[in-house]
């Protein structure tokens, strides 16, 4: 069983840091507006305010680790130029979905839309977690502010959402390979 | 756009860091969305978005929405620290400044500004 290089820092990238901050999303949500819909008075749990702390700071590091990685690891083997001539592009993802009127909007649409729309969300959830580290349940005393950081998680969630279904769906037309040949498990 | 608020008991936390938090935000957003658009737009500001050149655009890009992004987030928290400041106001300016950043950053609105 083999892996190329390329493959495992593409499966890194979507599967190690981008899925998992996507999972973590219903957790986030889930406990920001639990946390914050009690009461003003009610009493905060110290334990559970620090978990949260740890869990929203994780997801801030999982999401600048997805997109720094797929901006500067994994997207200049997607647009790498072929040289001249090249009549097998299945190296060159970007050239190869451009080629054919079937497959351009991958690349149109897709990635364009993808590369960009994805930095909302590590800037949004920065700040989500820096004003939760900061307030905590202490949010409560200021609705306006509760809400702006909610409605700013959604569009990182949504950021998030359009990042990586494209991003699977462009794995799967033209998939980024080649390097060095990584052997998983030795065949019988 | 801040104002002291004598009116809140000194136990609670003003909401000026906060709320800078969240403008600077929001503009992060629209910055993201605007250098993406011009570098789209126009081939001499993509070219001089070319920090890195494996990545091409997209490093100016994003190195550039980061600085300004922290740069803001910084002026911001320097200024509302320690006070109150208008929520609403401020939530719909940022609220304001994350749909262009969501706008901006959408292909086929990209393409329509620029008649495509």
């Amino acid at each position: 069983m083999e892996i190329s290089m390329r493959d495992l820092l593409t499966v890194m990238h979507g599967m190690g840091f981008g899925a998992l901050f996507m999972l973590a999303f219903s957790g986030a949500i889930g406990e920001l507006y639990g946390a914050w819909s009690a009461t003003p008075q009610a009493t905060p749990d110290p334990r559970s305010q620090t978990m949260l702390r740890v869990y929203l700071a994780g997801m801030v590091a999982l999401a600048w680790l997805t997109v720094v990685s797929g901006a500067y690891i994994v997207y200049p083997w997607y647009r790498a130029i072929p040289p001249a001539g090249l009549a097998d592009l299945s190296g060159y993802p970007q050239k190869f979905l451009m080629s054919s009127p079937h497959t351009i909007g991958w690349h149109s649409l897709g990635m364009e839309w993808k590369e960009h729309v994805a930095w909302i969300a590590p800037i949004a959830m920065t700040m989500v977690a820096y004003v939760y580290w900061k307030y905590g349940r202490g949010v409560n005393k200021h609705r306006g502010m509760r809400r702006a950081v909610l409605i700013f998680t959604a569009a990182a969630f949504i950021a998030t959402g359009v990042a990586g279904a494209f991003g699977a769906f462009l794995n799967k037309y033209a998939p980024v390979r080649g390097g060095e040949t990584i052997q998983l498990i030795k065949g019988e | 756009m801040a104002n002291t608020n004598t009116s809140s008991s000194t136990k609670d936390l003003p909401n000026g860091s906060g709320m800078a938090a969240i403008l600077a935000a929001g503009i992060g957003c629209a910055v993201l969305g605007l250098f993406s658009f011009l570098g789209d737009a126009f081939k001499g500001i993509g070219q001089f978005f070319i920090f890195y050149r494996p990545t091409g655009p997209l490093s100016g890009v994003t190195i550039s929405t980061i600085v300004i992004w922290l740069a803001a987030w910084y002026v911001l928290a320097k200024r509302w620290d320690g006070r109150n400041v208008v929520v609403e106001r401020v939530s719909l300016i940022a609220f304001g400044l994350l749909a262009v950043g969501l706008l901006f950053t959408f292909p086929p609105f990209m393409d329509l500004l620029q008649g495509k």
